[in-house]
């Protein structure tokens, strides 16, 4: 790990181009140990300007995941803070909302109760929370299938019902834990298509957890490269993609394949 | 069950049993053992009789009782060992201890404790038939996988929230099964507790017949007993199948 201090000092200076941005999240000297002696995350300095997606990418046992769950509220940092609009968080707040790796959602409950729920734990009217809930069904393409329970839909389905429930609270910053990794690749890229045309509706913050490399590039603004044990800042990258071009042809321009393999680059080192 | 290729109702086997019943007993070849055909006069008979009715009704409440007390025990104690590591390592031995011992031998201790009546029935009932249900709750609670509470926790659940409306769902197949579990040994505390003191309900009815040799009341009496287990068992095994569907697949 000699050249671990070189690349974290050009990844600070990265995060913090020149005047210091505010970002609505902001992440400063985040460490984690697990135990005594597992070491996830080292002194993490991170702001996520409104607005934008932001991916933390990184082989396993880099930390992302765990950082998301501080960001979010779930996981207690050993040391550091995490300020969500200006204020250090203690705990899981309505300005978050979070999307599951495993869906996380309520088996004996209909699609249209789960997509409910952080409204009905909030304490909502039945009926309002059940017009907002049956919007968000429709924003992400399940109309019709409001009474079905989990067990009777496909991954991919149930991953949208997920996302409809992080969507019907209405939080500013949607934290989204490798949210496409359960479901098969056809889905997951229809999936993330649909991802990007919806954000561009709402007018969200993402942070967004992944492992894949391509998947990363196709959806961010902005990719934070995580490095492994500890978790470290590896590097900063915003892909240079112009937005406006179909979902094909973006997988098949320049920049995209280019920074593809940039990443690629920098993470080999990391693999066995 | 198939015979030759043929399939056959499960109830046919039952038939067998009973014909052989008959078969031994129209020829007197166990003298506890009376055909089946007037152990069935004697319990239309039985059921008549206003002391058997008494009894029943006697044994009925003592069962529900006992029964609610442990179902509602059984789960806050399984709750409370599922979800605090403390209470695990205090509770955790005894409940454990307790769902294995043969209990029976605590009943006449529990005859000087609570005097010889309804409440000694009632605590035998409950001592039966709690530790399975607080071992099954317990077993619910850890399988929960550790999404759903965090879920819960980052869309703003409070701690009663968490375990009303996440918590116990999602534990509930395993409760269920542990009340099943339950039931069935209580209807074994109820009858052993009866028996023992002897002087109460049908436990007092089961005594006067078989130290009469009246065997066709006393088989009368032994399959009311079994229907009404049945009959419970089966209630909780309908409840229990309404949450097959998410048991299995709770990802």
């Amino acid at each position: 790990m000699a050249g671990t201090s070189a690349t974290m000092t050009t990844a600070t200076a990265d995060a913090a181009p020149g005047a210091p941005q505010a970002g609505i999240v902001e992440v400063r000297g985040i460490t984690k140990f697990y135990g005594t002696d597992v070491h996830a995350l080292d002194s993490i300095n991170l702001a996520f300007p409104e607005g934008e997606m932001t991916t933390l990418l990184g082989p396993s046992g880099c930390g992302k995941t765990t950082l998301l769950k501080i960001i979010a509220g779930l996981l207690e940092p050993t040391g550091g803070e995490v300020q969500v609009k200006g204020r250090p968080v203690t705990g899981p707040g309505p300005e978050r909302a979070f999307v599951f790796q495993d869906f996380a959602l309520l088996p004996w409950a209909s699609v249209l109760r789960n997509v409910a729920f952080g409204l009905e734990l909030r304490g909502d009217p039945r009926s309002a929370r059940e017009d907002k809930a049956r919007h968000y069904i429709d924003e992400v393409g399940l109309s019709g299938f409001e009474g079905k329970f989990p067990h009777e839909l496909s991954g991919g389905m149930r991953q949208r019902v997920g996302l409809a429930r992080a969507l019907a609270v209405d939080a500013d910053v949607l934290l989204m834990d490798e949210p496409f990794s359960a479901v098969d690749e056809q889905t997951r890229r229809k999936f993330q298509e649909d991802l990007l045309r919806l954000l561009d509706v709402e007018n969200k913050t993402v942070i967004f957890v992944t492992h894949s490399i391509e998947e990363a590039v196709y959806l961010s603004d902005r990719i934070v490269l995580l490095s492994p044990r500890p978790g470290r800042i590896h590097d900063i990258i915003r892909p240079d993609i112009s937005r406006d071009l179909s979902p094909e042809d973006i997988r098949r321009e320049k920049g995209y394949l280019d920074t593809v393999e940039e990443i690629w680059a920098n993470l080999k080192k990391y693999l066995e | 069950m198939s015979v030759f290729g043929y399939r056959i109702p499960p109830v046919f086997s039952l038939l067998i049993w009973i014909a052989l019943w008959e078969i031994v007993g129209q020829n007197e070849w166990a003298y506890i053992l009376p055909p089946f055909t007037s152990v069935m006069e004697q319990l239309v008979v039985l059921v008549q009789r206003p002391d058997f009715q008494r009894a029943a009704l006697q044994t009925l409440e003592s069962f529900v009782i006992g029964m609610t007390a442990a179902v509602v025990g059984g789960i806050i104690i399984g709750f409370l060992m599922g979800l605090s590591r403390i209470a695990n390592q205090i509770l955790g031995m005894w409940v454990n201890v307790f769902a294995s011992a043969p209990l029976s031998s605590l009943v006449p201790v529990l005859m000087l404790l609570f005097g010889i009546g309804q409440t000694t029935v009632i605590v035998t009932v409950i001592l039966f038939a709690i530790w399975i249900i607080a071992l099954d709750t317990y077993a619910g609670v850890r399988h929960i996988p550790d999404s759903l509470p965090e879920m819960g926790r980052s869309f703003g659940a409070g701690r009663w929230q968490l375990y009303s409306k996440i918590v116990f769902w999602a534990a509930l197949p395993e409760i269920l099964a542990g009340i099943r579990m339950g039931l069935i040994r209580a209807v074994k505390g109820i009858v052993i507790g009866q028996l023992l003191i002897a002087v109460v309900a049908l436990g007092r009815l089961f005594r006067t017949f078989s130290d009469n040799f009246q065997f066709e009341e006393f088989w009368a009496l032994t399959l009311v007993l079994f229907v009404f287990a049945l009959g419970f068992s089966s209630l909780v095994g309908w409840a229990e199948q309404r949450v097959e569907y998410y048991a299995g697949t709770r990802i």
